[in-house]
Order: structure tokens, then sequence, then C-alpha cells
């Protein structure tokens, strides 16, 4: 598997776009930037609306509104979170793909996607589901501010643990 | 000006900053507290700025969402500019001798004065307006302005990291 990795990795940064994100010096931190704006929108707003759910934040106001408010727009700035992190896998396919830290990232990723979905699915058809199961609705708070963080933690340990 | 060469020298002679030069684990988990803590920062300001510019939250008066969201910054600040001060020490001469950490401390000064000009001057009549989907331009201005200072202090934060090989 990893053999095949480090194939697809050195065919990858072969390719011509890959040529120009690795030479063209900009590009690739300007990407960083990007990519981590979107990540502060994403987890800012993924923690507000747990925040609400411990009832520490807009308490005036029910939680269905809170979260009408804070998660449907993560999805579109998932998207470009998606597109920056795609291109800078492009321009350097080693640092993530041959490297454990990025798997953990992307697993922790489908946790957290799952967790804001299913939250955002409940609390907009069903408004007083989670506010009538507090411990139920604590939990899943808690498990996603745990898991937005494990994403950022990694996120950074990449650059850590790449392969040579 | 020598006086504060000495402060530096204090700072990055001390044991907390040959600590975190020397430990493997420690440069990279602080480095992840302060990305967690900016990552709040950043995200829960861009909340007040859009709903200045009248793009999102415009159902909220201006006042009451200010103080729903302020204390999340402040803490997600707090905890930022600490892990920020040591990573700093660590390599403080370095930091000092780069150009993006330089432009990047004046920018979250300016960030901080547009603050202040906000709360001191354009938020002075606050009730008349903070109900108003669109507020008026001044406060439409500070918004768009501290977006563009936010913008530019992840930028140069990232840019740091390209600059000084040695760090990563």
């Amino acid at each position: 598997m990893e053999a095949l990795l480090i194939t697809f990795s050195k065919w990858l940064a072969s390719t011509g776009l890959s040529h120009v994100i690795q030479t063209v010096s900009w590009i690739i931190p300007t990407l960083q930037t990007i990519h981590i704006l979107c990540v502060a929108i994403v987890f800012s707003s993924a923690v507000l609306v747990n925040l609400r759910i411990f009832g520490l934040f807009e308490r005036d106001e029910p939680l269905h509104a809170v979260a009408r408010r804070f998660l449907p727009p993560v999805w579109p700035v998932l998207l470009i979170l998606l597109l920056t992190g795609s291109l800078l896998i492009i321009g350097e396919p080693r640092r993530s793909l041959v490297n454990t830290t990025f798997y953990l990232k992307m697993s922790l990723l489908l946790v957290a996607i799952l967790l804001t979905a299913i939250l955002q699915r409940t609390v907009l058809s069903s408004p007083d589901f989670i506010e009538n199961r507090r411990a139920a609705g604590r939990a899943l708070a808690t498990a996603s501010i745990l898991v937005w963080c494990g994403i950022l933690f990694a996120g950074r340990w990449i650059a850590y643990t790449q392969a040579g | 000006m020598s006086q504060f060469q000495d402060l530096i020298a204090f700072f990055e002679d001390s044991s907390i900053a040959d600590a975190i030069r020397e430990n493997d684990l420690l440069f990279p988990s602080i480095e992840s507290i302060h990305v967690v803590a900016i990552c709040l920062v950043v995200g829960s300001v861009f909340v007040l700025d859009l709903r200045l510019l009248g793009f999102a939250s415009i159902s909220r008066p201006v006042g009451r969402l200010t103080r729903a969201v302020l204390p999340l910054t402040w803490s997600a600040f707090v905890v930022a500019a600490s892990s920020g001060f040591l990573l700093f020490i660590s390599h403080a001469t370095k930091y000092l001798a780069n150009g993006y950490f330089v432009a990047k401390m004046c920018l979250i000064c300016a960030a901080g004065l547009n603050m202040i000009a906000f709360h001191a001057i354009t938020a002075r009549d606050l009730p008349k307006w903070e109900a108003r989907k669109f507020p008026p331009p001044r406060a439409r201005l500070a918004g768009a302005l501290s977006v563009l200072f936010w913008i530019a202090v992840v930028a140069c934060g990232r840019w740091i990291g390209f600059t000084m090989e040695e760090l990563q």
C-alpha cells in the first residue's frame, strides 16, 4: 500500500500543475492562508453553536435560530477547504499522502462532518429535540469541539511528521 | 534600545525558551494551540465584521451580538497571545529580524486600534442604528478594515514559517 502511495505521489509531483505549485513560491503560503481562514470560519461556527448547546452563547435566542445562522454557511466554506487542501496535496504529494497524520486528520474530518450534519438536520427539522435532551446535546457538542480541535492539531502536525 | 535587547535576551536565554527549542514535541504542540486560538479569534471577529457589513446575523442587534461573541474572542486572544509569546521567546532574535513577524505585530495593533476607534467613536450612537440591516458607512468601514487586517495577520503568520526555514 505504501509503495503504491509513493508511486502515486511521484506521478502527482511530476504533473504540470504540481510543477507550477512547487516553483511559484507564493502559491503554497497563499493556499495555506486561505485554508486557515476557512478553517477559522468553519471551526468558529461549530464552536459557537456548540457553546449555544451549553447555554454559553446567545441564550436569548432558540438553538434552532442560532444553528440556522451558523451551520448552513459552513458547507460552501468546506468546499473551499477541499479545493485548497487538494491543491496543497498536488503541490507536495509526499508531505501528506505518505503521512499517517494526514489520514488521522481526514478520519477526524469525516467524523466532524457527520456530527455537524446530524446536528444541523436534527436541530432544523425538530427544533426542540436537542434542547429537550440536555445530556445527549452536551455530549454531541463536546465531541464536536474535541474532534475539530483534533483536526486543527493534526493539520499542524502534518508538517512535523512528513517522511524524509 | 539596549534595555529592550537585554529584555529579549533575558527571555530567549530562559530555561522555558531553551526547553521549547530543545524539545521536539513542545514547539509543534504550542504551535497547534496557537492555531486553534487564532482560528477562534479570527472566526469570531468575522462574525461581528460580517454583521457590521450587513452580510450575516442581520436579525441580531449589533450590541447584543457583540456582547455574545466577545467573551470567546477575548478568551481565545489571551491563549493566542500567550502561546505566541512562548513561540516568540524560543527564537526571539530571529523573529525580530523577520519582516513578516514585525508586520504581523503591527497588523494586530492596527486591528486593535480599529476596534478601539469603533467602540469609542462609531458605536457612540449604537442604539440608534444597531438593529438596522445595514449599519452606517463608518461602521461598515470598521467591519471591512477588520476583515482585511485579520486576513493580513493570518497571511503574515503563515509567511513567517516560510521565511524562517529552520522552524519549518
